[in-house]
Protein backbone atom coordinates (compact mmCIF):
# COMPACT_ATOMS: atom_id res chain seq x y z
CA UNK A 1 0.00 0.00 0.00
CA UNK A 2 1.72 2.94 -1.06
CA UNK A 3 0.39 6.70 0.05
CA UNK A 4 1.02 9.94 -0.70
CA UNK A 5 0.10 13.07 0.61
CA UNK A 6 1.30 17.09 2.16
CA UNK A 7 2.70 16.54 6.26
CA UNK A 8 0.92 18.36 8.72
CA UNK A 9 3.11 18.69 12.25
CA UNK A 10 1.74 18.44 15.72
CA UNK A 11 3.59 18.43 18.99
CA UNK A 12 3.24 15.96 22.04
CA UNK A 13 0.24 14.43 23.91
CA UNK A 14 -2.03 14.96 21.32
CA UNK A 15 -5.48 13.67 23.48
CA UNK A 16 -8.47 12.32 21.63
CA UNK A 17 -10.56 15.43 23.55
CA UNK A 18 -8.87 17.32 20.89
CA UNK A 19 -9.17 15.13 17.94
CA UNK A 20 -12.69 14.55 18.39
CA UNK A 21 -14.07 16.92 21.47
CA UNK A 22 -16.68 15.38 23.52
CA UNK A 23 -19.13 17.75 22.29
CA UNK A 24 -19.22 15.80 19.17
CA UNK A 25 -19.91 12.19 20.68
CA UNK A 26 -23.53 12.12 20.44
CA UNK A 27 -22.90 10.54 16.95
CA UNK A 28 -20.69 7.93 15.36
CA UNK A 29 -21.56 8.84 12.28
CA UNK A 30 -18.07 9.04 10.21
CA UNK A 31 -18.73 12.17 7.90
CA UNK A 32 -20.00 13.66 11.09
CA UNK A 33 -17.05 13.37 12.63
CA UNK A 34 -14.40 14.53 10.18
CA UNK A 35 -16.14 17.95 9.69
CA UNK A 36 -14.46 18.68 13.38
CA UNK A 37 -11.37 16.60 13.26
CA UNK A 38 -8.77 18.31 15.69
CA UNK A 39 -10.94 21.00 16.03
CA UNK A 40 -9.70 22.32 19.46
CA UNK A 41 -5.93 21.73 18.11
CA UNK A 42 -6.08 23.49 14.73
CA UNK A 43 -9.43 25.02 13.84
CA UNK A 44 -8.40 25.15 10.50
CA UNK A 45 -7.02 21.68 9.99
CA UNK A 46 -10.27 20.33 7.85
CA UNK A 47 -10.29 23.21 5.58
CA UNK A 48 -6.82 23.46 4.75
CA UNK A 49 -5.83 19.49 4.07
CA UNK A 50 -6.36 17.48 1.24
CA UNK A 51 -7.51 14.23 0.94
CA UNK A 52 -3.96 11.58 1.52
CA UNK A 53 -2.20 13.88 3.83
CA UNK A 54 0.17 12.69 6.66
CA UNK A 55 -0.20 13.81 10.35
CA UNK A 56 3.48 13.97 11.85
CA UNK A 57 3.07 14.41 15.56
CA UNK A 58 5.43 13.67 18.64
CA UNK A 59 5.21 11.19 21.40
CA UNK A 60 2.52 9.62 22.45
CA UNK A 61 -0.31 10.69 19.79
CA UNK A 62 -3.97 9.55 20.69
CA UNK A 63 -3.31 9.41 24.59
CA UNK A 64 -6.86 10.09 26.57
CA UNK A 65 -9.88 8.06 26.35
CA UNK A 66 -10.89 5.21 24.52
CA UNK A 67 -13.03 6.84 22.05
CA UNK A 68 -12.73 5.39 18.78
CA UNK A 69 -14.42 8.08 17.17
CA UNK A 70 -10.70 9.84 17.03
CA UNK A 71 -9.29 7.50 14.94
CA UNK A 72 -12.30 7.38 12.55
CA UNK A 73 -12.83 11.20 12.10
CA UNK A 74 -8.95 11.01 11.62
CA UNK A 75 -9.87 8.30 8.56
CA UNK A 76 -12.95 10.07 7.27
CA UNK A 77 -11.32 13.24 7.30
CA UNK A 78 -9.01 11.88 4.06
CA UNK A 79 -5.75 11.37 5.91
CA UNK A 80 -3.89 8.47 4.94
CA UNK A 81 -1.25 7.91 7.79
CA UNK A 82 -0.43 9.02 11.07
CA UNK A 83 3.22 9.12 11.37
CA UNK A 84 4.68 9.75 15.75
CA UNK A 85 7.31 9.37 17.80
CA UNK A 86 5.03 7.12 19.90
CA UNK A 87 1.29 6.21 20.09
CA UNK A 88 -0.94 6.05 23.23
CA UNK A 89 -1.61 2.32 23.19
CA UNK A 90 -5.79 2.94 22.93
CA UNK A 91 -4.93 4.43 20.14
CA UNK A 92 -2.96 2.18 18.53
CA UNK A 93 -5.05 -0.71 18.72
CA UNK A 94 -7.79 1.39 17.60
CA UNK A 95 -6.17 2.29 14.70
CA UNK A 96 -4.86 -0.96 13.70
CA UNK A 97 -8.35 -2.82 14.36
CA UNK A 98 -10.29 0.04 12.09
CA UNK A 99 -7.51 0.14 9.28
CA UNK A 100 -5.77 3.72 9.52
CA UNK A 101 -2.26 3.34 8.43
CA UNK A 102 -0.38 4.20 11.73
CA UNK A 103 3.97 4.33 11.78
CA UNK A 104 6.55 4.87 14.45
CA UNK A 105 9.51 6.43 13.75
CA UNK A 106 11.56 9.04 15.95
CA UNK A 107 13.63 9.59 13.19
CA UNK A 108 10.91 10.42 10.46
CA UNK A 109 9.07 13.09 13.14
CA UNK A 110 12.56 14.78 13.83
CA UNK A 111 13.74 15.25 9.99
CA UNK A 112 9.81 16.06 8.59
CA UNK A 113 8.98 19.42 8.37
CA UNK A 114 5.20 21.39 8.25
CA UNK A 115 4.57 21.31 4.13
CA UNK A 116 6.79 18.52 3.32
CA UNK A 117 5.80 16.05 0.37
CA UNK A 118 5.97 12.02 1.80
CA UNK A 119 5.55 8.97 0.48
CA UNK A 120 4.76 5.62 2.53
CA UNK A 121 4.81 1.97 1.80
CA UNK A 122 2.95 1.25 4.86
CA UNK A 123 4.36 -2.52 4.55
CA UNK A 124 7.67 -2.64 4.55
CA UNK A 125 7.43 0.82 7.03
CA UNK A 126 9.73 2.91 4.24
CA UNK A 127 9.01 6.87 4.60
CA UNK A 128 9.98 8.71 1.84
CA UNK A 129 10.19 12.42 1.76
CA UNK A 130 10.23 14.02 -1.79
CA UNK A 131 10.79 17.63 -0.58
CA UNK A 132 14.42 16.74 0.92
CA UNK A 133 14.70 13.48 -0.63
CA UNK A 134 15.36 11.55 2.53
CA UNK A 135 14.23 8.30 3.16
CA UNK A 136 12.99 7.01 6.92
CA UNK A 137 12.62 3.55 8.40
CA UNK A 138 9.61 3.21 10.60
CA UNK A 139 9.52 -0.13 12.69
CA UNK A 140 7.52 -2.71 10.87
CA UNK A 141 4.16 -4.25 12.93
CA UNK A 142 4.54 -7.52 14.12
CA UNK A 143 3.31 -10.74 12.29
CA UNK A 144 -0.12 -10.78 14.10
CA UNK A 145 -0.91 -7.47 13.68
CA UNK A 146 -0.18 -7.39 9.66
CA UNK A 147 -2.88 -10.23 9.74
CA UNK A 148 -5.28 -8.16 11.37
CA UNK A 149 -4.37 -5.41 8.87
CA UNK A 150 -4.12 -7.39 5.62
CA UNK A 151 -7.32 -9.21 6.73
CA UNK A 152 -8.66 -5.54 6.25
CA UNK A 153 -9.28 -4.86 10.18
CA UNK A 154 -10.38 -6.73 12.99
CA UNK A 155 -13.67 -7.46 12.06
CA UNK A 156 -13.39 -9.31 8.76
CA UNK A 157 -10.41 -11.18 11.01
CA UNK A 158 -12.66 -12.41 13.18
CA UNK A 159 -15.36 -12.86 10.61
CA UNK A 160 -13.62 -15.18 8.80
CA UNK A 161 -12.54 -16.60 12.08
CA UNK A 162 -15.90 -17.26 13.13
CA UNK A 163 -17.10 -18.57 10.08
CA UNK A 164 -14.42 -21.16 9.67
CA UNK B 1 11.60 -17.06 37.56
CA UNK B 2 8.71 -16.25 38.83
CA UNK B 3 5.70 -14.07 37.24
CA UNK B 4 4.19 -10.60 37.76
CA UNK B 5 0.38 -10.29 38.73
CA UNK B 6 -0.71 -9.42 35.21
CA UNK B 7 1.48 -12.54 33.92
CA UNK B 8 -0.33 -14.87 36.22
CA UNK B 9 -3.99 -13.73 35.04
CA UNK B 10 -3.31 -13.82 31.52
CA UNK B 11 -1.39 -16.87 31.18
CA UNK B 12 -4.71 -18.46 33.57
CA UNK B 13 -6.92 -17.09 30.90
CA UNK B 14 -4.83 -18.44 27.68
CA UNK B 15 -4.40 -22.10 28.95
CA UNK B 16 -0.69 -21.57 29.36
CA UNK B 17 1.38 -22.50 32.02
CA UNK B 18 3.65 -19.01 31.18
CA UNK B 19 3.55 -15.90 29.39
CA UNK B 20 6.09 -13.37 28.97
CA UNK B 21 5.86 -9.78 28.28
CA UNK B 22 6.39 -8.92 24.68
CA UNK B 23 4.24 -12.42 23.48
CA UNK B 24 1.09 -12.09 21.84
CA UNK B 25 -2.00 -14.08 23.02
CA UNK B 26 -5.26 -14.47 22.51
CA UNK B 27 -7.17 -14.25 26.06
CA UNK B 28 -10.36 -15.71 27.11
CA UNK B 29 -13.15 -12.62 28.46
CA UNK B 30 -14.74 -12.22 31.61
CA UNK B 31 -16.63 -9.30 31.21
CA UNK B 32 -16.61 -7.24 28.07
CA UNK B 33 -18.10 -3.49 28.79
CA UNK B 34 -18.94 -0.39 27.15
CA UNK B 35 -20.91 3.10 27.49
CA UNK B 36 -23.42 5.11 25.35
CA UNK B 37 -20.64 6.41 23.51
CA UNK B 38 -19.02 3.53 22.12
CA UNK B 39 -21.19 0.76 22.53
CA UNK B 40 -22.90 1.99 19.26
CA UNK B 41 -20.05 2.07 17.00
CA UNK B 42 -19.30 -1.30 18.62
CA UNK B 43 -23.22 -2.56 17.84
CA UNK B 44 -22.40 -1.78 14.11
CA UNK B 45 -19.06 -3.51 13.95
CA UNK B 46 -20.86 -6.60 15.67
CA UNK B 47 -23.16 -6.78 12.95
CA UNK B 48 -20.70 -7.27 10.04
CA UNK B 49 -19.11 -10.39 11.97
CA UNK B 50 -21.93 -12.82 11.62
CA UNK B 51 -22.96 -14.60 14.69
CA UNK B 52 -26.51 -14.30 16.17
CA UNK B 53 -25.89 -13.56 19.76
CA UNK B 54 -23.37 -12.56 21.94
CA UNK B 55 -20.24 -14.96 23.70
CA UNK B 56 -22.44 -15.04 26.85
CA UNK B 57 -25.35 -12.74 27.69
CA UNK B 58 -24.41 -12.30 31.19
CA UNK B 59 -20.81 -11.31 30.59
CA UNK B 60 -21.72 -8.00 28.32
CA UNK B 61 -22.29 -5.06 30.58
CA UNK B 62 -23.89 -2.05 28.53
CA UNK B 63 -24.01 1.16 31.04
CA UNK B 64 -25.03 4.18 29.40
CA UNK B 65 -23.80 6.86 31.81
CA UNK B 66 -21.99 9.55 29.30
CA UNK B 67 -25.05 11.31 27.93
CA UNK B 68 -27.48 9.89 29.95
CA UNK B 69 -30.04 10.70 31.45
CA UNK B 70 -30.30 11.66 27.26
CA UNK B 71 -28.97 15.27 26.94
CA UNK B 72 -30.10 16.19 23.54
CA UNK B 73 -31.87 13.86 20.67
CA UNK B 74 -28.62 12.71 19.26
CA UNK B 75 -27.97 11.21 22.25
CA UNK B 76 -31.38 9.79 23.11
CA UNK B 77 -30.95 8.09 19.50
CA UNK B 78 -28.10 6.32 21.00
CA UNK B 79 -29.06 5.58 24.08
CA UNK B 80 -32.04 4.25 22.37
CA UNK B 81 -30.10 2.04 19.92
CA UNK B 82 -27.87 0.24 22.87
CA UNK B 83 -31.18 -0.54 25.16
CA UNK B 84 -32.83 -1.52 21.90
CA UNK B 85 -29.52 -3.86 21.57
CA UNK B 86 -29.31 -5.32 24.45
CA UNK B 87 -32.88 -6.21 24.50
CA UNK B 88 -32.62 -7.87 21.65
CA UNK B 89 -29.69 -9.81 22.34
CA UNK B 90 -30.92 -10.45 25.93
CA UNK B 91 -27.94 -8.63 27.80
CA UNK B 92 -28.37 -9.29 31.00
CA UNK B 93 -26.85 -6.37 32.49
CA UNK B 94 -28.04 -3.62 30.74
CA UNK B 95 -28.34 -0.40 33.12
CA UNK B 96 -30.92 1.89 32.77
CA UNK B 97 -30.94 5.75 34.70
CA UNK B 98 -32.41 4.96 37.64
CA UNK B 99 -30.67 1.85 38.45
CA UNK B 100 -27.24 2.95 36.62
CA UNK B 101 -24.35 4.16 38.22
CA UNK B 102 -20.79 5.31 36.40
CA UNK B 103 -19.76 2.20 34.97
CA UNK B 104 -16.57 2.43 36.55
CA UNK B 105 -17.78 2.99 40.51
CA UNK B 106 -21.34 0.84 39.22
CA UNK B 107 -19.35 -2.68 37.91
CA UNK B 108 -17.34 -3.52 41.32
CA UNK B 109 -20.41 -2.27 43.39
CA UNK B 110 -22.76 -5.16 41.66
CA UNK B 111 -19.78 -7.53 41.82
CA UNK B 112 -19.67 -8.16 38.22
CA UNK B 113 -15.94 -7.73 38.07
CA UNK B 114 -14.24 -9.95 40.68
CA UNK B 115 -10.68 -10.57 41.33
CA UNK B 116 -8.28 -12.53 38.68
CA UNK B 117 -10.74 -11.35 36.10
CA UNK B 118 -9.85 -10.63 32.28
CA UNK B 119 -12.12 -7.70 31.27
CA UNK B 120 -11.92 -5.34 28.34
CA UNK B 121 -14.33 -2.17 28.58
CA UNK B 122 -14.42 -0.03 25.51
CA UNK B 123 -13.41 2.57 28.21
CA UNK B 124 -10.50 3.75 28.84
CA UNK B 125 -10.79 3.67 32.66
CA UNK B 126 -11.98 0.38 32.60
CA UNK B 127 -8.66 0.14 34.41
CA UNK B 128 -10.15 1.03 37.44
CA UNK B 129 -10.46 -2.35 38.08
CA UNK B 130 -7.14 -3.65 38.68
CA UNK B 131 -7.84 -2.12 42.27
CA UNK B 132 -9.69 -5.91 42.95
CA UNK B 133 -6.64 -7.48 41.22
CA UNK B 134 -7.95 -7.98 38.05
CA UNK B 135 -6.62 -7.56 34.33
CA UNK B 136 -9.23 -5.03 33.65
CA UNK B 137 -7.84 -2.77 30.04
CA UNK B 138 -9.56 -0.43 28.40
CA UNK B 139 -10.14 -0.74 24.52
CA UNK B 140 -12.04 0.44 21.64
CA UNK B 141 -15.25 -0.02 19.67
CA UNK B 142 -13.93 -2.85 17.49
CA UNK B 143 -12.42 -4.78 19.89
CA UNK B 144 -15.64 -4.39 22.45
CA UNK B 145 -17.33 -5.85 19.40
CA UNK B 146 -15.18 -8.92 18.33
CA UNK B 147 -15.00 -9.02 22.41
CA UNK B 148 -18.85 -9.42 22.26
CA UNK B 149 -18.92 -12.24 19.48
CA UNK B 150 -16.18 -14.23 20.67
CA UNK B 151 -15.52 -13.40 24.49
CA UNK B 152 -11.64 -13.19 23.13
CA UNK B 153 -9.26 -10.42 22.85
CA UNK B 154 -5.72 -10.25 21.66
CA UNK B 155 -3.34 -8.64 23.96
CA UNK B 156 0.57 -7.98 24.37
CA UNK B 157 1.64 -9.22 26.71
CA UNK B 158 3.11 -5.65 28.90
CA UNK B 159 5.91 -5.07 30.78
CA UNK B 160 5.02 -4.55 34.71
CA UNK B 161 6.34 -1.29 36.68
CA UNK B 162 6.43 -1.77 40.86
CA UNK B 163 5.14 1.23 42.35
CA UNK B 164 6.25 0.88 46.10
CA UNK B 165 4.81 3.66 48.25
CA UNK B 166 6.19 3.76 51.96
CA UNK B 167 6.05 6.24 54.79
CA UNK B 168 3.32 8.20 56.83
CA UNK B 169 0.43 9.90 54.54
CA UNK B 170 -0.12 13.57 55.64
CA UNK B 171 -3.63 14.85 56.26
CA UNK B 172 -6.21 15.60 53.90
CA UNK B 173 -3.55 12.96 51.19
CA UNK B 174 -5.33 9.66 50.08
CA UNK B 175 -5.37 7.86 46.75
CA UNK B 176 -5.86 10.90 44.17
CA UNK B 177 -2.73 12.02 45.45
CA UNK B 178 -0.93 9.41 45.49
CA UNK B 179 -1.66 8.89 41.65
CA UNK B 180 -1.54 12.48 40.59
CA UNK B 181 2.20 12.88 42.47
CA UNK B 182 3.30 9.64 40.29
CA UNK B 183 1.74 10.61 37.28
CA UNK B 184 3.78 14.04 37.65
CA UNK B 185 6.56 11.34 38.42
CA UNK B 186 6.86 9.65 35.64
CA UNK B 187 4.84 11.98 33.30
CA UNK B 188 1.65 11.01 30.79
CA UNK B 189 3.66 8.27 28.96
CA UNK B 190 5.71 7.06 31.98
CA UNK B 191 3.96 3.75 31.55
CA UNK B 192 3.39 3.76 28.00
CA UNK B 193 1.92 -0.23 27.32
CA UNK B 194 3.24 -1.17 30.48
CA UNK B 195 1.12 -2.87 33.21
CA UNK B 196 1.66 -0.89 36.51
CA UNK B 197 1.54 -2.49 40.11
CA UNK B 198 0.88 -0.58 43.54
CA UNK B 199 2.05 -1.85 46.60
CA UNK B 200 3.76 -0.88 49.48
CA UNK B 201 2.87 -0.31 52.91
CA UNK B 202 0.88 2.44 52.59
CA UNK B 203 -1.38 0.78 49.59
CA UNK B 204 -2.16 -2.03 52.19
CA UNK B 205 -3.80 0.49 54.41
CA UNK B 206 -5.75 2.34 51.70
CA UNK B 207 -9.41 1.27 51.69
CA UNK B 208 -11.00 -0.11 48.21
CA UNK B 209 -12.43 3.25 47.16
CA UNK B 210 -8.84 5.06 47.40
CA UNK B 211 -7.29 1.68 45.74
CA UNK B 212 -10.25 2.27 42.68
CA UNK B 213 -8.83 5.73 42.35
CA UNK B 214 -5.36 5.26 41.68
CA UNK B 215 -6.18 2.20 39.80
CA UNK B 216 -8.45 4.33 37.42
CA UNK B 217 -5.68 6.95 36.74
CA UNK B 218 -3.38 4.26 35.30
CA UNK B 219 -4.18 5.42 31.76
CA UNK B 220 -3.27 8.74 32.91
CA UNK B 221 0.41 7.44 33.14
CA UNK B 222 -0.22 5.92 29.53
CA UNK B 223 -0.85 2.48 31.68
CA UNK B 224 -2.40 -0.60 30.02
CA UNK B 225 -3.66 -1.21 33.53
CA UNK B 226 -3.01 -0.91 37.28
CA UNK B 227 -2.89 -3.13 39.85
CA UNK B 228 -3.04 -4.14 43.18
CA UNK B 229 -2.72 -7.40 44.91
CA UNK B 230 -5.59 -8.60 46.57
CA UNK B 231 -5.49 -8.86 50.42
CA UNK B 232 -8.30 -8.82 53.23
CA UNK B 233 -9.31 -5.77 52.33
CA UNK B 234 -10.87 -7.23 48.84
CA UNK B 235 -11.86 -9.65 49.79
CA UNK B 236 -14.36 -7.54 53.02
CA UNK B 237 -15.39 -5.28 49.92
CA UNK B 238 -15.88 -8.39 47.58
CA UNK B 239 -17.27 -11.42 49.17
CA UNK B 240 -21.14 -10.12 49.66
CA UNK B 241 -21.27 -8.28 45.75
CA UNK B 242 -19.07 -11.32 43.72
CA UNK B 243 -21.31 -12.80 41.55
CA UNK B 244 -18.84 -15.40 40.43
CA UNK B 245 -16.32 -17.26 41.83
CA UNK B 246 -13.13 -15.05 42.02
CA UNK B 247 -8.98 -16.04 42.31
CA UNK B 248 -6.52 -14.36 44.14
CA UNK B 249 -3.39 -13.95 42.35
CA UNK B 250 -0.27 -12.11 43.39
CA UNK B 251 3.34 -11.37 41.98
CA UNK B 252 5.94 -14.05 43.04
CA UNK B 253 8.54 -12.28 44.92
CA UNK B 254 11.35 -13.35 41.72
CA UNK B 255 9.16 -12.06 39.05
CA UNK B 256 11.11 -9.75 36.98
CA UNK B 257 9.58 -5.81 36.72
CA UNK B 258 10.70 -3.78 33.88
CA UNK B 259 11.60 -1.45 37.19
CA UNK B 260 10.52 -0.39 40.56
CA UNK B 261 10.40 2.92 41.58
CA UNK B 262 9.62 4.06 45.53
CA UNK B 263 8.24 6.69 46.95
CA UNK B 264 8.27 8.39 50.43
CA UNK B 265 5.03 9.42 50.93
CA UNK B 266 5.61 11.59 53.80
CA UNK B 267 6.79 14.18 51.70
CA UNK B 268 3.99 14.54 49.52
CA UNK B 269 1.06 16.40 50.12
CA UNK B 270 -2.23 17.45 48.56
CA UNK B 271 -1.82 17.53 45.23
CA UNK B 272 -3.46 19.89 41.95
CA UNK B 273 -2.60 18.87 38.51
CA UNK B 274 -2.49 21.89 36.51
CA UNK B 275 -4.09 22.32 32.79
CA UNK B 276 -3.67 20.77 30.17
CA UNK B 277 -2.24 17.51 31.24
CA UNK B 278 -2.28 15.36 34.24
CA UNK B 279 1.46 15.51 35.10
CA UNK B 280 1.29 18.71 35.79
CA UNK B 281 1.18 18.32 39.56
CA UNK B 282 1.99 20.79 42.22
CA UNK B 283 1.87 20.08 46.13
CA UNK B 284 -1.28 22.38 47.51
CA UNK B 285 1.31 24.76 49.14
CA UNK B 286 2.80 26.29 45.30
CA UNK B 287 -0.86 26.79 44.30
CA UNK B 288 -1.29 30.65 44.28
CA UNK B 289 -4.22 32.97 43.25
CA UNK B 290 -6.11 30.37 41.32
CA UNK B 291 -9.46 31.77 41.20
CA UNK B 292 -12.41 29.48 40.07
CA UNK B 293 -15.50 29.68 39.05
CA UNK B 294 -16.97 25.86 39.65
CA UNK B 295 -15.73 22.91 41.44
CA UNK B 296 -17.34 19.31 40.60
CA UNK B 297 -17.07 16.60 42.98
CA UNK B 298 -17.84 13.14 41.65
CA UNK B 299 -16.64 10.92 38.33
CA UNK B 300 -15.28 7.48 38.45
CA UNK B 301 -12.28 8.57 39.81
CA UNK B 302 -13.68 10.18 43.14
CA UNK B 303 -17.81 10.02 43.30
CA UNK B 304 -17.49 7.00 45.62
CA UNK B 305 -18.84 7.20 49.33
CA UNK B 306 -15.50 8.11 51.14
CA UNK B 307 -15.14 10.53 48.60
CA UNK B 308 -18.26 11.81 49.22
CA UNK B 309 -18.16 11.83 53.02
CA UNK B 310 -14.55 13.24 52.50
CA UNK B 311 -16.22 16.22 50.86
CA UNK B 312 -18.87 16.68 53.36
CA UNK B 313 -16.66 17.02 56.16
CA UNK B 314 -15.34 20.28 54.70
CA UNK B 315 -18.68 21.43 53.48
CA UNK B 316 -20.29 20.70 56.86
CA UNK B 317 -21.99 24.14 57.95
CA UNK B 318 -20.64 26.45 55.40
CA UNK B 319 -21.22 27.81 52.14
CA UNK B 320 -19.54 27.69 48.81
CA UNK B 321 -18.11 31.72 47.96
CA UNK B 322 -21.09 32.83 46.22
CA UNK B 323 -19.22 32.87 42.89
CA UNK B 324 -18.68 29.46 42.51
CA UNK B 325 -21.32 26.47 41.45
CA UNK B 326 -20.22 23.67 43.24
CA UNK B 327 -21.60 20.42 41.37
CA UNK B 328 -21.46 17.09 43.29
CA UNK B 329 -22.52 13.79 41.45
CA UNK B 330 -22.50 10.55 42.87
CA UNK B 331 -21.14 7.38 41.29
CA UNK B 332 -24.04 5.25 41.68
CA UNK B 333 -27.42 5.40 43.02
CA UNK B 334 -26.26 3.08 46.56
CA UNK B 335 -23.78 5.12 46.74
CA UNK B 336 -26.58 8.37 46.38
CA UNK B 337 -28.88 6.17 48.92
CA UNK B 338 -25.73 5.79 51.25
CA UNK B 339 -25.13 9.47 51.12
CA UNK B 340 -28.61 10.26 51.75
CA UNK B 341 -29.21 8.25 55.04
CA UNK B 342 -26.03 9.98 56.36
CA UNK B 343 -27.04 13.28 55.53
CA UNK B 344 -24.38 14.13 53.38
CA UNK B 345 -26.81 14.91 50.70
CA UNK B 346 -28.57 17.33 53.52
CA UNK B 347 -25.00 18.81 53.93
CA UNK B 348 -24.20 19.64 50.45
CA UNK B 349 -27.94 21.14 49.69
CA UNK B 350 -27.15 23.38 52.88
CA UNK B 351 -23.39 24.24 51.33
CA UNK B 352 -24.97 25.70 48.26
CA UNK B 353 -24.32 22.34 45.44
CA UNK B 354 -26.07 20.99 43.28
CA UNK B 355 -26.01 17.31 43.59
CA UNK B 356 -27.13 15.26 40.10
CA UNK B 357 -28.15 11.66 39.82
CA UNK B 358 -25.23 9.53 38.74
CA UNK B 359 -23.84 10.61 35.24
CA UNK B 360 -20.84 11.11 33.39
CA UNK B 361 -21.94 14.47 32.58
CA UNK B 362 -18.99 17.55 33.46
CA UNK B 363 -16.45 15.27 33.78
CA UNK B 364 -15.99 15.20 29.55
CA UNK B 365 -17.26 18.11 28.76
CA UNK B 366 -20.94 16.27 28.19
CA UNK B 367 -23.47 17.94 29.98
CA UNK B 368 -24.81 19.55 33.52
CA UNK B 369 -21.46 21.32 34.01
CA UNK B 370 -19.66 22.98 31.00
CA UNK B 371 -17.81 25.66 31.25
CA UNK B 372 -17.98 29.27 29.20
CA UNK B 373 -14.88 30.41 27.64
CA UNK B 374 -11.95 31.50 30.14
CA UNK B 375 -13.80 29.62 33.27
CA UNK B 376 -11.64 28.00 35.13
CA UNK B 377 -12.98 24.30 37.28
CA UNK B 378 -11.38 22.22 40.29
CA UNK B 379 -12.74 19.21 39.61
CA UNK B 380 -11.59 15.41 41.34
CA UNK B 381 -12.09 13.93 37.79
CA UNK B 382 -9.04 12.91 35.70
CA UNK B 383 -8.61 14.77 33.00
CA UNK B 384 -7.92 18.55 32.32
CA UNK B 385 -7.25 18.13 28.46
CA UNK B 386 -7.54 21.32 26.40
CA UNK B 387 -11.60 21.77 26.38
CA UNK B 388 -12.10 18.23 28.24
CA UNK B 389 -15.28 20.51 30.47
CA UNK B 390 -16.24 22.33 27.81
CA UNK B 391 -15.04 25.71 25.87
CA UNK B 392 -11.38 25.41 24.01
CA UNK B 393 -10.36 28.31 26.33
CA UNK B 394 -11.52 27.33 29.30
CA UNK B 395 -9.23 25.36 32.03
CA UNK B 396 -9.48 22.25 34.36
CA UNK B 397 -7.81 21.76 37.41
CA UNK B 398 -7.44 17.91 39.31
CA UNK B 399 -7.72 17.40 42.60
CA UNK B 400 -8.97 15.08 45.86
CA UNK B 401 -12.47 15.49 46.61
CA UNK B 402 -11.47 17.71 49.98
CA UNK B 403 -9.23 20.05 48.29
CA UNK B 404 -12.39 20.63 45.82
CA UNK B 405 -14.60 21.36 48.77
CA UNK B 406 -12.28 23.57 50.43
CA UNK B 407 -11.76 25.75 46.91
CA UNK B 408 -15.37 25.92 46.63
CA UNK B 409 -15.69 27.39 49.88
CA UNK B 410 -12.75 29.89 49.41
CA UNK B 411 -13.61 30.61 45.20
CA UNK B 412 -10.16 29.74 44.87
CA UNK B 413 -7.99 26.61 44.71
CA UNK B 414 -6.55 25.96 48.59
CA UNK B 415 -5.54 23.36 51.46
CA UNK B 416 -8.58 22.29 53.48
CA UNK B 417 -6.40 23.54 56.24
CA UNK B 418 -7.79 27.03 55.81
CA UNK B 419 -11.33 26.50 55.84
CA UNK B 420 -10.92 24.10 58.64
S1 LIG C 1 -16.76 9.80 34.85
FE1 LIG C 1 -15.46 10.77 33.32
S2 LIG C 1 -13.63 9.55 33.15
FE2 LIG C 1 -15.18 8.33 34.23
S3 LIG C 1 -16.17 7.10 32.66
FE3 LIG C 1 -17.35 8.97 32.88
S4 LIG C 1 -16.47 10.40 31.37
FE4 LIG C 1 -15.02 8.73 31.62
Amino acid sequence: MNLNGQAWKYGDDIDTDVIIPARYLNTSDPSELAKHCLEDLDGEFVDKMKKGDVIVAGKNFGCGSSREHAPLAIKAAGVSCVIAESFARIFYRNSINIGLPILESVEAVAAIEEGDQIEIDVNSGKIKNLTKDEVYQAEPFPEFMQEIIESGGLIKYVAKKVNK
Amino acid sequence: MGMTMVEKILAAHTGKEKVKPGELINAKLDIVLGNDVTTPVAIHEFDKIGVDGVFDKERVVIVPDHFAPNKDINSAEQCKFIRDFAHEKEVVNYFEIGDMGIEHCLLPEQGLVVPGDVIIGADSHTCTYGALGSFATGVGSTDMAAGMATGEAWFKVPETIKFVYTGELNEWVGGKDLILYTIGDIGVDGALYKAMEFSGEVIEDLSMDHRFTMSNMAIEAGGKCGLIEPDQTTIDYIEDRAQREYTLYESDEDAEYEEVIEYDVSEIEPQVAFPHLPENTKGISEVEDIKIDQAVIGSCTNGRIEDLRLAAKILEGKRKADNVRLIIFPGTQEIYKQAMKEGLIEIFIDAGAAVSTPTCGPCLGGHMGILAKGERAIATTNRNFVGRMGHPESEVYLSNPAVAAASAIKGEIVSPEEVM
